[in-house]
């Protein structure tokens, strides 16, 4: 078994609306990473993955979240109860992250160059000349043709594509150890979804460095990841190596997911997909939080939450049905 | 860039033209005669039509309108009624005593009005956020007369600190200035509250965070900056406010700016120097629009003039 980079251990990460009513977002999340791996993070709108992300890079300032329980444990130490300079290293350092909007992702009144030294000066003692020799090295590395021109310009000189790829060399541009991506091709269209996703493997068989790729999309998952947790309504509902989790998914959910997902030449009119909607956060089921769109559904389901079993050694499901 | 500006100057000119108009006009709609007023009230009906032969009055409003703009196209806004003084003249020597008032309000209004909203919206939902909007609404729930008045009883009256009137000295000018300024002070400071709140949320703050920068940089460098859109386009508007607007400053401290000479005017219908105020003060609000709208291209590289 390699080397654990990141452990988290019973997230809970709560908004709140007062000082005393809250509502959890992200609950008794639970999941670790290898060096080296990427693993996809999947779910539906609102269930909690970006959260989990901002959570694990303390990136909830300014939105009413905040951690309330867990670990976030990277490279050994428990981000959740590290210094501000110790975050402050490893965020950008040894931990980067992107995002889904590219556009709006990029400070629009700062020149490329500036954006990209600011986070090199920041984690490495490179002169700010150096930092542009290398920021321009780096946008070589990710596939702009012309990045002298590119450092100079503003990000709404940029296209989408472009401004994805400028994101990712600042996030690449000190080596991390861990890049978290969230949605990063969501907001771009199909072809470029397709370059940057080449890229970001590229990129992540050179250097070795693991991600955590957040997204909607399962074809993205299969394309990219070698294992995927799936998330429903704040909790992680199954985990499974990728391979086995499109052959052999056991949680409705997972099986109501894969089943959705267009197939080529299957000659099938309607698309099948999960009836009813994610429950809202504030308003949450008792019981499975799945049980009301399952139709496997007993009484049991309805009253008693399960937990997050091993269903064989290689595969995490909660589900009554499995335990 | 230099072109915008010159597109921009050139269509200053059919839109005073058509300020013109109105203020003609509409000064003219001003019930009561001037010829009367200036007459006075015993005046012989030969004597008050004499009076408006002088002056023109008796022409057509049309042909009125046509004359003065002949003479204003020359730089002549005309001869006040009341004194035959050259208006422009009379303009001239008022207009710096609301300059140097509206300056001594925009020296530190502006500064400590955007320190205030972007401190509040920092700590926002804090007691320096609660205490800076406080400050703010009963800066802008005090109005000007009385914070005047105020300031003149204890500071001029009671303390002997400084004087009640006049721009002689730097004395007299901090309560002008503290009543010209409060206003826009408060103003300012709810606006750069919001503004700074809403670029907090931007995605691109998240992104300066995310490579782990400091937050005082992340504050100033990366917020600060694309918030001060909004704030600039707020800041003009009551530039414009200010300059137009300080009549009661001037009048509560015996200044003679231009706010005096346009109630002095309307008393007495000087139409000429009503008009020759308007568009003065039409030019300034017009100019100083182009000014912030300059400012953008400034601040977002975004906003390009071409």
């Amino acid at each position: 078994m390699s080397e654990k980079l990141l452990k988290v251990k019973d997230l809970r990460t709560e908004f709140f609306s007062s000082k005393k009513s809250s509502v959890v977002a992200v609950d008794e999340v639970s999941f670790e990473l290898e060096k080296g791996e990427i693993v996809g993070l999947v779910g539906e709108s609102g269930c909690g993955k970006s959260v989990t992300s901002l959570s694990i890079m303390q990136l909830l300032k300014d939105t009413p979240g905040r951690v309330t329980k867990g670990e976030v444990i990277f490279e050994g130490k428990n981000l959740l109860t590290a210094s501000k300079k110790e975050i402050l290293n490893i965020r950008g350092g040894s931990m980067s992250m992107i995002f889904q909007e590219p556009m709006s992702s990029l400070n629009p009144s700062m020149r490329i160059d500036r954006q990209m030294i600011e986070g090199i000066c920041l984690h490495t003692s490179l002169s700010k000349a150096e930092a542009r020799e290398r920021a321009a090295k780096i946008l070589t590395q990710v596939g702009i043709p012309d990045p002298q021109r590119v450092l100079k310009n503003y990000p709404h000189q940029l296209s989408g594509g472009m401004s994805q790829r400028v994101m990712i060399a600042m996030a690449m541009s000190c080596n991390p150890q861990l890049l978290i991506a969230d949605e990063p091709t969501t907001a771009l269209d199909v072809t470029i979804q397709a370059q940057i996703l080449e890229l970001m493997k590229k990129i992540q068989k050179e250097q070795g460095m693991s991600i955590l790729l957040i997204t909607h999309d399962l074809g993205v998952v299969a394309e990219m990841c070698s294992r995927v947790i799936v998330m429903y309504a704040g909790k992680i509902v199954e985990e499974a190596p990728v391979e086995i989790l499109f052959g052999n998914p056991t949680h409705p959910y997972t099986q109501g997911l894969i089943a959705s997902v267009p197939k080529l030449g299957s000659g099938v009119k309607v698309l099948p997909s999960i009836p009813g909607s994610v429950p809202d956060l504030s308003s949450m089921p008792t019981g499975c939080r799945f049980a009301p769109r399952c139709k496997y559904a007993s009484e049991k389901c309805r009253q008693q939450e399960p937990e997050l079993v091993a269903v064989n050694d290689k595969q995490k499901c909660r589900c009554w049905l499995k335990q | 860039m230099s072109r915008y500006f010159i597109k921009r100057l050139l269509q200053i000119i059919p839109l005073m033209l058509i300020i013109s108009i109105f203020v003609f006009f509409f000064i003219h709609m001003i019930p009561g005669d001037p010829a009367k007023t200036l007459a006075g009230v015993e005046a012989s009906v030969e004597e008050v039509e004499a009076i408006r032969e002088e002056f023109g009055l008796n022409k057509p409003i049309i042909v009125q309108y046509f004359d003065y703009m002949k003479n204003l196209l020359h730089g002549d806004m005309g001869r006040s009624l009341k004194s035959n003084l050259p208006v422009t003249e009379m303009i001239a020597s008022r207009m710096q005593y609301t300059l140097r008032l509206v300056f001594a309000g925009i020296l530190w209004a502006p500064v400590l009005g955007i320190f205030i909203g972007v401190i509040c919206a920092i700590y926002r939902g804090r007691a320096l956020d609660h205490a800076g909007m406080l400050f703010a609404i009963t800066g802008l729930s005090a109005p000007g007369f009385w914070l005047g008045l105020m300031g003149i009883e204890i500071f001029a009256v009671r303390l002997g600190w400084l004087p009640s009137a006049g721009l002689d000295t730097w004395k007299g000018y901090v309560l002008p200035s503290l009543v010209m300024g409060t206003g826009i002070m408060a103003v300012l400071a709810r606006y750069s509250r919001s503004s700074m709140l809403e670029t907090l949320r931007e995605d691109y703050v998240r992104t300066a965070r995310a490579k782990g920068q400091k937050e005082f940089i992340v504050m100033f460098s990366h917020a600060f900056k694309n918030s001060l859109i909004q704030v600039v386009t707020i800041l003009g508007l009551q530039i414009g406010g200010l300059l137009s607007g300080s009549v009661i400053t001037e009048t509560i401290f015996s200044i003679p700016g231009m706010g005096r000479l346009l109630i002095d005017s309307i008393f007495y219908r000087d139409y000429p120097v009503i008009q020759g105020l308007l568009m003065i003060f039409a030019l300034q609000y017009v100019l100083i629009n182009l000014i912030v709208d300059m400012l953008y291209g400034v601040i977002n590289p975004k906003i390009r003039y071409d």
